[in-house]
């Protein structure tokens, strides 16, 4: 693999980068048809990212030979190379990406002014695909915005808050901090932003709804959209499903997906007589982070070709899966048969089977779903 | 019980979030005061804050365009609020551009204050955030403990120095001793001193001039006192610093009463706001 990214779009692909480490360890790179794709998945699961590169990015892209090149590096490593901002501007003009396979090393060189080459050789694991199941064409509900106002109305909300709570109307957005009950519940202040319509590029919500996610996770695609002035996409259907944010344009497509919270478990909101409220109150709810799973977003469990293909095993709940999330789709998702709906993926996070070509003797699936990651202790292995 | 008010005014407006971080920066908790004139901050000395009491008061009409109270009854029409003053100033930052600031009190699952503002907006209709901000109501019969401190019996009266060459005086201070001790005479001068096994520092301060308290004042009581006589008293250095660091309203009037060895009050005017603190002696 061969990719050299030159001029303004170096400091874009590394504040891409900066952008994925607000989500997690682990940069995975991957060479996919569209073009080079860099991922990053928090440990709970419950917030992914990936930028996709499309060859035109790149003043050249030589795709690798095995197009199914993939792996993982800790973002840390890679962050180092693309460090500071202001001298990627100052100085360096060009940027190569090469993979060295026979050295099992990616080696990022910057071509710096007066001739000066820096050259970084990081090592890489072998790795599962990364990929979240989303469709953003499903989404009920679609906003967009110009980046300047996501940021100034995340600005009303202090840096350490996590949860967000988003609720729509035909006509309104409002924006809530999600407090979780508990001893502190009654004395936290509660903070609403609300915005009119009008104020969107695009607004088009199918039936009043409301959602809450991680909003720590968001500010990675925040700060990368201010930065490059594009509109910035929200997609969302029910309580339940992620949330998916996206910025894209002819040559980069960005999406950010988080994980809400799940029905029962959403939260009590704060309730303003005065203002024109949809009617989305919830009932009062378990801490959320008890409720993990109703946390997790779905993602894709295998590589059979197919943009959303789902294993015909049904995810396998352990004792403490057992939640309100599980309980509320139970009707559509048996147990214990069944191929489950494309939604209840969001139960786990499936690891991606090996293609046919490498295990030939191995039957495409029994669909066992294994763990993704040696090192992920959030996962457990079906039998 | 009702309390309603408004700001128009962006000047006001930040004025009176200045003041709010002023307080914000004193204490995590304090007593908010309600009459129909006045609104204090009030912070009564406890073992809790370490003594120190702080007394900070607001001209009602000078900030706000609407000013509605009934306090708890007809004869103590006033509201008495436990709050962090943190959140208050939180919530300001936030309405910093605000065509309008409302405040009023407010039932939510428990008492609050609730600020909405209205800002700016891309659309024809602005944008609204409200913040909620929980309170406790203080009973009637726990207002003597919030009652405006007396004036205590001083020795000395004294403006202070320049606030910039104070703090960084103090600020310095700081790093080598945790008390300090102010002393100061009736001819203008005062000395800020620490003494600690390995050094003394003493900075001296003159022609500072002594407020006038006129008849009432102690200053005068005691005529016979030499103008020369310094009065001292030895405070917490943290304590004072502190102080000196939240200050973001610049006070047309600072100035300071000791009591020999027994409190230091602090005094700062503005034309809308007076703002005194007084920390006790160190044991």
């Amino acid at each position: 693999m061969d990719c050299v990214a030159t001029g303004g779009n170096v400091k874009v692909l590394a504040k891409a980068i900066h952008s994925l480490s607000r989500i997690g360890e682990e940069l995975y790179l991957e060479s996919v048809d569209d073009g080079l794709a860099l991922r990053s998945v928090n440990s709970s699961r419950s917030a992914f990212a990936c930028f996709l590169l499309s060859p035109l990015f790149f003043q050249r892209y030589q795709a690798p030979a095995d197009h199914s090149f993939r792996c993982k590096m800790p973002i840390k490593s890679v962050q180092a190379v693309f460090k500071s901002l202001a001298s990627l501007d100052r100085s360096v003009e060009k940027c190569r990406i090469q993979l060295k396979s026979e050295k099992s090393r990616l080696t990022i060189t910057l071509h710096c002014k007066h001739g000066l080459l820096k050259t970084h050789n990081l090592s890489f694991q072998d790795c599962e695909s990364l990929q979240a199941v989303f469709d953003k064409e499903s989404c009920a509900n679609v906003l967009q915005a110009q980046p300047r106002l996501m940021v100034d109305t995340v600005l009303h909300f202090p840096p350490s808050l996590e949860e967000v709570n988003l609720s729509v109307s035909s006509d309104r957005v409002w924006l809530r901090n999600h407090v979780e009950d508990g001893a502190d519940s009654l004395r936290a202040m509660m903070t609403e932003l609300c915005l009119s319509s009008e104020e969107f590029d695009h607004f088009s919500v199918g039936s009043q709804t409301s959602v809450t996610f991680c909003l720590k996770e968001l500010r990675g695609l925040l700060v990368f959209a201010d930065s490059s002035g594009l509109p910035v996409s929200m997609y969302f259907d029910e309580p339940g499903s992620p949330v998916i944010l996206s910025v894209a344009d002819s040559v980069l497509e960005a999406n950010f997906v988080l994980a809400t919270l799940s029905e029962d478990s959403h939260p009590k909101n704060h309730v303003n007589p005065d203002t024109k409220h949809p009617d989305t109150e919830q009932p009062p709810d378990d801490f959320m982070s008890d409720d993990m799973d109703s946390f997790l977003i779905a993602m894709e469990s295998s590589e059979l070709p197919g943009p959303s293909h789902v294993p015909t095993s049904p995810p396998r709940p352990t004792n403490n899966r057992k939640h309100s999330y599980i309980e509320e789709e139970e009707d559509e998702q048996a147990l214990a048969d069944g191929p489950p709906n494309k939604k209840f993926c969001s139960l786990f996070f499936g690891s991606v089977l090996p293609t046919p070509s490498q295990l030939p003797n191995q039957t495409m699936p029994s669909q066992e779903v294994l763990a993704s990651d040696s090192e992920d202790e959030n996962q457990t292995e079906t039998s | 019980m009702k309390f309603r008010a408004k700001i128009i005014d962006v000047g006001c407006l930040n004025h009176f979030t200045r003041v709010v971080n002023t307080v914000s920066r004193l204490t995590k908790a304090c007593v908010l005061r309600l009459t129909c004139d006045h609104l204090y901050f009030v912070l009564s000395g406890r073992v809790a804050s370490g003594g120190v009491s702080m007394w900070c008061e607001l001209s009602q009409g000078n900030f706000f365009d609407e000013f509605q109270l009934e306090g708890v009854s007809a004869d103590a029409n006033e509201i008495l609020l436990e709050v962090a003053p943190e959140n208050l100033s939180r919530a300001l930052k936030t309405a910093q551009n605000a065509k309008s600031v409302k405040i009023k009190l407010t039932k939510k699952s428990s008492a609050c204050l609730t600020l909405a503002a209205e800002l700016p907006s891309l659309s024809s209709v602005s944008r609204v955030v409200t913040h909620d901000i929980p309170v406790d109501v203080i009973p009637r019969r726990l207002w003597h403990d919030f009652r405006e401190p007396q004036m205590p019996d001083f020795d000395v009266s004294i403006y202070l120095p320049p606030l910039k060459t104070l703090k960084s005086v103090v600020d310095r201070m700081k790093n080598l001793s945790n008390s300090l001790v102010l002393e100061a005479n009736l001819n203008g001068e005062m000395n800020l001193k620490i003494d600690t096994d390995l050094v003394s520092v003493t900075t001296h301060f003159k022609d500072l001039g002594n407020p006038p308290w006129g008849d009432d004042g102690s200053q005068s009581s005691s005529p016979h006192r030499d103008p020369e006589l310094m009065t001292e008293v030895c405070v917490d250095i943290r304590k004072l610093q502190q102080f000196l660091t939240g200050q973001q309203v610049h006070p047309s009037r600072a100035m300071c009463n000791i009591v020999d060895r027994r409190i230091l009050h602090l005094i700062f005017l503005h034309e809308d706001v007076s703002l005194q603190y007084f920390i006790p002696a160190l044991a």
